[in-house]
C-alpha cells in the first residue's frame, strides 16, 4: 500500500501541529497559573480597558483586571471542564452502551428507546435544559454537557459492540469455550476503544465550544471567575473602545479548537483500519 | 492470423508509482489477435490488474506507464492520446467488465439509464433506438421481463444477474476488445460457468477480442487459448495455454500448476469402519427474520432436516453454492447456531443439552473460519491468540502454555520470531496458520474448516490444504470441510455430501461422488467446476 | 416505498412521546416550586395552596403529565408567568425570525460547501484540496459568537456599514431587513460551511474509490460527467443527512448568534425564559425546538431514498 504512503507526510505534519497546539494549551492550563503568579481577580484601575502596557502585557479588562492572567486561568477552566466532561460522557456512555450491546433483548430496547429520545434533542438544547436544573456552575456544566453528549457515546459503543459480536474472532472465542463475560472483556471491549478514542477527541472540542457558548450566554461559568466565554460576554459593551477584549479570548478558543480538530483528524486516520495496510 | 495486425499490441509496458518506487509491472509485451482471448494469470500482487488497467489508462493516481511503454489498438498508439480522445476509445472500442458485481454498478441509477449512458455518448441514437437496443440485448442474455429490468435498481438483482447485466451493457457497444477483470471470482460455481459461457458467446458473435484477467488456471485452461503468466510484475512465461499449462517451462508456472488440487495428493483412506464421532439427525435451522418496526419478518429456514455422521478421524466435505446451508450446519455443530429441531450428538452425548459435560465436549470441537483476517482479534498478538484456549485449562502453568504454543507454532510452520506480531502484520497464509494453530492447540477431536482456503492465493491454498491433511494424519482429528471449491474437496475429502437449498441431495465416498455422481445437481456442479485435468484430459495425469 | 414512509413516520411517535416526557421531567426536577416562584416572597401560606391547586400541582405526576400533554396536543402551551401572554403564538412569532436566518444560512452554506468539498475530494492531496480543507478546518474551529462579535466590531462599529443593534423583519421592510440579515447569516454560513465541506469531501473520497466510478470512466465518460452523474448523488447522501442535522441543531444553537446580534428569535426567547425562570416559556420553547429537530430529521430520512434507493429495501 505504498499508494497510501504518499499521504502520510501531510497527515503527520497536521497531527503534529495539532498535538503541539493542544499540548501547549494543556501545559498552560496546568502550569500557567504556577509560573505566572498573580491574582486574575485583582483590580488595577489604571489598566482599565487599556491595551498592552507595562505590568499588563495583554492589557486590562473593563474592571482593570489583567487580561493575560485571566486568559491563562480561563485556559485552566476550559481544559478542566472539557477533560472531566469528556471523561464523564465516555465512562457513562461506555457503561450503558456495553450493557445494552451485551444484554440485548428488552434491556437494550428500553435503553435505546430513551437514548434515541435524548438524541432527538440538539446537544446544546439538552445542555441548556440541564443548566436550568443544575444552575450555572462548573459542576453544573460538567454534568449538563456530560449528560447531553453521553447518548452519542452510547450509540457508538452499542453499535460497535453489536457489530463486533458478529465478527468471527468473537465467535472463535465462544467456540474455544470462553464465557460471554470473558469474551466481552478480552475481545469486545478492547476493540471498542479505537472508535471511542476518536469520538472522545472530537468531543473534547465540542465541550470546549459548548462551555464557552454557555458561559457567553451567562449560563456557564459564573463571573468573576474567568472563562474565555464569559470574558467575551462581559467585554461586549466595550467592543468599540477595547477590541482586544473581544479579540483575545476568541482567539484562544479558536486556536485551541484548531489544535483539537487537527489532532482529532490525525487520530481518526491513525486508528482507521483502512489506513493500516 | 499473421497477415492481420494484432488487435491489441502491448510492448515493454512498465508501470510504476512515481519515479523512485519499484515498478508494479515490468517490461510486459503481448499481442491479442482480433476475436482471440488471452488470459493474464497470476496471484495477488502480480500486477495483472494494473497491466489491464493501463490499456484503458485507468490506473489509480500515482501509477503510470513509463516512457518507452507502448499500447497499440489496431496499430494506433493509446498512451499518447489526449484525455479527450481516450474517452472516445473507452467504452466504444474497448469495454471493461469488473470483478465485484455488488459495487460495479451505480446503486443510485436505474439499470436502463446505466445501459443507455454509453450508447448515447458514443453513438447518435434516438431514445427509442437506445431503448430497443437495450431491450434486445437484455433479451439476448435471457433476462426475464427486460422492460421491467430497465426500470429496476441494481440492488434488486443477485450478483450473477448483475454481472450479466454489466456484460450486456458493455457488449451493447460492440467493442473490439473486452477487458474482463476476474469477472466471476465473486460468484458461485454454477453461476460462474453461466456468466463465462455468456461472455464467450457474445464476444464470439461480435468478433470481440478478450483480455481475461484471472487467478484461476482451470478457467484459463477451459476458455483462453493463450496465456501470460505473471509474477511480481513480470511475465515469466507466455504462449498457447495448452502448451504452457501442460508443459510449463518456468518454475513459477510449475508451482502454480503444482498448486492445483489433485485427488492423488489426498491418497485414499478407508473410513467405512470408523465409529461415529458426530451425529447430526433431522436438524432444522431457522434464522430469525429481520426486525422491522413493531413486527418481524418470518424466520428464514436455512437448513431443512439434515442427517449426517462424521466418523472419528475422517474428513467429510460439505459442498454447495452460497446460501445452500452448508456453513450453517458447521456453525450449528460447534454451537454458534441453535437448531430449531433435530439432534446433534458427540459420541452419543446430546450437545443441545446445556451442562458441564456439554461444555467439556465442546472444548474438543474447534472451528477455522474462511477469512483469517476477521477471525483473529486485531489487537491480540499472535502468541496470545494461540495461547488463549489454554487459559481455560486451569492445570497449566504459564511455562506449560508457552511450551505448548511453541510446539504448535512449529507444527503449523510458523516461525517463532513472529510470536509478538499483530495479525495485520502477517500475510494471509500466515494468518490462516495462526487460526489453525489456535484450533488445534488443545488437541481437538473434531474441527470444522469453513472454506479455510478460499480467501487465499493458489500457492498458499495448496500449502494450507497440505498442512490440514498432515495435522490430521498426525493427530487423528475428524474434520468437516465446508467448501464450494470442488478442487479442494477432491483433494482432502474422504466422503462428500452435496447440499442444495438446505438439503443434502447426495452423499457418498469421494470417488463415488466425483466418478459416478447420481444426483442431477451434483453432475451440474461437477460439470461447471473448471478442473484443469478435465480440460486437458490425460495430458495432465 | 409507501410502507417505508409510513413506518418511518410512525416510528417518530414514540420518540416524540419520550421527548415530551423528558422535558416534563426536566421541568419538575428544577429546584423550587413553580407556584412559589410565581407568587414571590410575599405570599401567604393559603395563597400558595390555592395556586398549587389551580395549577394542578397537587395532583400525582402522571396525572399532571397527562393534563399537560393533552393541553400541548390541543395547542395550549400555557401562559408566560412573566407577561401572562400565551406561549404558542409567541413561539410562532419568534420562530419566523429564527427560521429566516437559519434557512438562508444553511442554504448558502450548502451551496458553497458541497461543491467545495467535492472539488477538494476530486483533487485529493493537491494544492486546491489542501487549501479547501485548511479553510474548512479553520472555520470549523471558530466559535460563531466570536466570529459574530468580530464582524460586528469591524463592519458595525469601525466601518459603520451595517447596523449593530436590533432587527427588522424582511417582511416589513425588504431593504432594511436584508441589511440586518447580512452579518448573522454570514456568521452562520462560515461556521457551518466548514463541517459540510469536510463531510462532502470525505464521502466523495469514499465513493470515488468504488468500482462503479472506474466503470463509469471505462464507459468513456468525461471526468466531469463521472463526477456529477455518478459520484455526486452517492456522495451527497451522507452529506444530506448532515445538512439536516445542522439545520435542526441550528435552531437550538442560534440562541448564541441571536444574543450577539440582538435578534428577537426563538433561541433568545428560551435563554430569557431560563433567566426569568419562566417555566412555561422554557418548557414550550424546548418542546418546540425538539419537535422541529425530530421533524427535520424525519423529512431528511423521507427524502433520502431519492438519493439512495437501497434504503427502502
Amino acid at each position: 500500500m505504498s499508494v497510501l504512503g504518499l499521504k502520510m507526510p501531510a497527515l503527520r505534519l497536521n497531527g503534529l501541529l495539532g498535538a503541539l497546539i493542544l499540548g501547549s494549551v494543556v501545559l498552560i492550563a496546568i502550569f500557567g497559573p504556577l509560573l505566572v503568579s498573580g491574582d486574575p481577580m485583582a483590580l488595577d484601575f489604571a489598566a482599565r480597558l487599556k491595551g498592552p502596557m507595562s505590568g499588563h502585557p495583554l492589557g486590562g479588562d473593563e474592571f482593570g483586571r489583567d487580561v493575560m492572567l485571566r486568559l491563562i486561568h480561563g485556559a485552566r477552566t476550559s481544559i478542566w471542564i472539557a477533560f472531566f466532561t469528556t471523561c464523564f460522557a465516555v465512562a457513562g456512555g461506555l457503561a450503558i452502551g456495553i450493557l445494552a450491546g451485551f444484554l440485548r433483548g428488552w434491556v437494550d430496547r428500553v435503553l435505546m428507546m430513551f437514548n434515541d429520545a435524548l438524541l432527538a434533542f440538539p446537544g446544546l438544547l439538552l445542555a441548556l435544559g440541564f443548566m436550568a436544573v443544575f444552575g450555572a456552575s462548573r459542576q453544573g456544566i460538567i454534568i449538563a454537557l456530560g449528560l447531553a453528549y453521553m447518548p452519542v457515546v452510547v450509540r457508538v459503543v452499542r453499535g460497535t459492540v453489536l457489530s463486533l459480536r458478529e465478527r468471527e474472532f468473537v465467535e472463535a472465542s465462544r467456540v474455544m469455550g470462553n464465557s460471554e463475560l470473558t469474551t466481552m472483556f478480552r475481545h469486545i471491549l478492547p476493540n471498542c476503544l479505537a472508535p471511542v478514542t476518536v469520538l472522545a477527541t472530537t468531543m473534547f472540542g465540542w465541550v470546549i465550544l459548548a462551555e464557552s457558548a454557555l458561559s457567553f450566554l451567562g449560563l456557564g461559568v459564573p463571573p468573576p471567575e474567568p472563562s474565555w466565554g464569559n470574558m467575551l460576554s462581559t467585554a461586549r459593551p466595550y467592543a468599540g473602545q477595547a477590541p482586544h477584549l473581544i479579540f483575545l479570548p476568541g482567539l484562544c478558543i479558536s486556536v485551541t479548537l484548531l489544535g483539537v480538530n487537527m489532532f482529532g483528524d490525525a487520530v481518526r486516520d491513525w486508528l482507521d483500519p483502512k489506513m493500516q495496510g | 492470423m499473421n497477415a492481420q495486425p494484432p488487435l491489441l499490441s502491448v510492448r515493454n509496458l512498465t508501470v510504476r508509482p512515481g519515479r523512485t518506487l519499484p515498478p508494479v509491472v515490468r517490461d510486459l509485451s503481448f499481442d491479442i489477435a482480433p476475436g482471440e482471448m488471452l488470459a493474464l494469470v497470476g496471484e495477488s500482487g502480480s500486477g495483472k490488474t494494473m497491466a489491464a488497467r493501463s490499456v484503458l489508462r485507468l490506473l489509480p493516481a500515482p501509477l503510470m506507464p513509463v516512457e518507452g511503454s507502448s499500447i497499440r489498438l489496431k496499430g494506433s498508439e493509446l498512451l499518447t492520446l489526449s484525455d479527450h480522445e481516450m474517452c472516445k476509445v473507452r467504452g466504444a472500442r474497448i469495454g471493461m467488465v469488473f470483478q465485484e458485481p455488488m459495487v460495479s454498478l451505480n446503486p443510485a441509477m436505474q439499470i436502463g439509464k446505466q445501459m443507455a449512458e454509453a450508447l448515447r455518448l458514443h453513438h447518435r441514437l434516438s431514445d427509442a433506438e437506445i431503448r430497443d437496443r437495450s431491450l434486445a440485448m437484455l433479451e439476448r442474455i435471457r433476462i426475464k421481463d427486460p422492460a421491467k429490468c430497465l426500470a429496476a435498481w441494481p440492488h434488486e438483482f443477485s450478483g450473477g444477474m448483475r454481472q450479466r447485466i454489466m456484460l450486456a451493457s458493455v457488449m451493447l457497444l460492440k467493442p473490439e476488445l473486452l477487458i474482463a477483470d476476474e469477472p466471476t471470482t465473486a460468484l458461485d460455481t454454477l453461476v460462474q460457468r453461466d456468466v463465462l459461457d455468456l461472455m464467450v458467446e457474445l464476444t464470439q458473435e461480435q468478433g470481440t477480442g478478450v483480455l481475461l484477467i484471472s487467478h484461476d488456471l482451470g478457467m484459463v485452461a477451459k476458455y483462453a487459448p493463450s496465456v501470460v503468466v505473471m509474477q511480481s510484475g513480470i511475465a515469466v512465461e507466455q504462449g498457447r495455454s495448452a502448451k504452457v499449462l501442460t508443459a510449463p517451462a518456468h518454475p513459477y508456472t510449475k508451482s502454480l500448476i503444482d498448486a492445483l488440487p489433485r485427488r492423488a495428493e489426498g491418497g485414499s483412506r478407508d473410513t467405512t469402519a470408523r465409529p461415529a464421532l458426530i451425529e447430526v439427525q433431522g436438524v432444522v435451522i431457522d434464522y430469525p427474520g429481520r426486525e422491522r418496526f413493531l413486527r418481524r419478518d418470518p424466520p428464514k429456514r436455512a437448513v431443512h432436516g439434515v442427517d449426517l455422521t462424521i466418523g472419528s478421524g475422517e474428513t467429510l466435505a460439505l459442498v454447495g453454492a452460497s446460501g445452500s446451508g452448508k456453513t450453517t450446519i458447521g456453525r450449528a455443530i460447534v454451537g454458534l447456531v441453535r437448531p430449531s429441531a433435530g439432534a446433534i450428538r458427540y459420541q452419543g452425548h446430546d450437545l443441545l443439552q446445556a451442562g458441564p459435560e456439554t461444555a467439556r465436549l465442546r472444548a474438543r470441537m474447534q472451528i477455522v473460519f474462511q477469512d483469517p483476517y476477521s477471525s483473529l482479534d486485531p489487537r491480540q498478538r499472535i502468541e496470545k491468540v494461540v495461547a488463549e484456549p489454554l487459559l481455560l485449562d486451569k492445570a497449566m502453568t504459564a511455562a506449560d502454555r508457552r511450551d505448548r504454543v511453541r510446539a504448535v507454532f512449529e507444527e503449523v510452520g510458523l516461525p517463532w520470531a513472529l510470536a509478538d506480531r499483530l495479525p495485520h502484520q502477517l500475510s494471509g497464509g500466515q494468518r490462516q496458520r495462526v487460526a489453525i494453530a489456535r484450533a488445534i492447540v488443545r488437541n481437538p477431536a473434531f474441527v470444522v474448516a469453513d472454506e479455510p482456503v478460499s480467501a487465499l492465493d493458489m500457492t498458499v491454498q495448496k500449502q494450507i490444504l497440505r498442512l490440514i491433511r498432515a495435522l490430521q494424519d498426525k493427530h487423528g482429528f475428524a474434520c468437516l470441510f465446508v467448501s464450494h471449491d470442488l478442487g479442494a474437496v477432491e483433494q482432502v475429502a474422504d466422503r462428500v455430501a452435496v447440499m442444495e437449498n438446505g438439503l443434502i441431495v447426495e452423499m457418498g465416498t469421494r470417488d463415488e461422488i466425483f466418478d459416478t455422481p447420481q444426483h442431477d445437481y451434483t453432475r451440474r456442479l461437477l460439470d461447471a467446476a473448471m478442473l484443469i485435468d478435465r480440460s486437458f484430459g490425460a495430458v495432465m495425469a | 416505498m409507501l410502507r417505508f414512509l409510513l413506518t418511518r413516520i410512525l416510528s417518530a411517535i414514540p420518540t416524540m412521546l419520550i421527548v415530551t416526557m423528558a422535558i416534563f421531567a426536566l421541568m419538575r426536577i428544577i429546584p423550587g416550586d413553580p407556584a412559589a416562584l410565581m407568587l414571590g416572597d410575599m405570599a401567604q401560606p393559603g395563597q400558595l395552596e390555592e395556586l398549587r391547586a389551580r395549577m394542578g400541582l397537587d395532583k400525582p405526576l402522571p396525572v399532571q403529565f397527562a393534563t399537560w400533554l393533552g393541553n400541548v396536543l390541543t395547542g395550549d402551551f400555557g401562559k408566560s408567568t412573566a407577561t401572562g401572554e400565551a406561549v404558542l403564538p409567541l413561539i410562532f412569532e419568534r420562530f419566523s425570525v429564527s427560521a429566516t436566518v437559519v434557512l438562508v444560512a444553511v442554504l448558502f452554506a450548502s451551496l458553497i460547501a458541497v461543491p467545495a468539498g467535492m472539488i477538494a475530494a476530486w483533487r485529493q492531496n493537491r494544492l486546491s484540496d489542501v487549501m479547501i480543507v485548511g479553510t474548512a478546518t479553520l472555520f470549523l474551529s471558530i466559535p460563531s459568537f466570536w466570529l459574530g462579535l468580530m464582524l460586528l466590531t469591524i463592519f458595525g462599529l469601525w466601518l459603520g456599514w451595517l447596523p449593530v443593534v436590533g432587527y427588522v423583519s424582511v417582511a416589513d421592510n425588504l431593504g432594511d431587513g436584508l441589511l440586518y440579515l447580512i452579518m448573522p447569516v454570514m456568521t452562520l454560513v462560515m461556521v457551518e460551511a466548514g463541517a459540510i465541506t469536510r463531510m462532502a469531501r470525505a464521502s466523495t473520497i469514499e465513493v470515488a474509490r468504488l468500482e462503479y466510478i472506474t466503470h463509469a470512466r471505462a464507459k468513456g465518460l468525461s471526468e466531469r460527467a463521472v463526477m456529477w452523474r455518478h459520484a455526486f448523488r452517492n456522495a451527497f447522501a451522507p452529506t444530506w443527512t448532515l445538512i439536516g442535522l445542522i439545520l435542526g441543531s441550528l435552531l437550538a444553537n442560534i440562541a448564541v448568534t441571536e444574543t450577539v446580534f440582538t435578534i428577537p428569535g426563538l433561541g433568545r426567547m428560551l435563554i430569557d425564559g431560563i433567566f426569568a425562570r419562566d417555566y412555561p416559556v422554557v418548557q414550550g420553547c424546548m418542546l418546540f425546538i425538539a419537535f422541529l429537530y425530530v421533524a427535520v430529521n424525519l423529512l431528511v430520512d423521507l427524502i433520502y431514498p431519492l438519493l439512495d434507493p437501497r434504503v427502502t429495501a
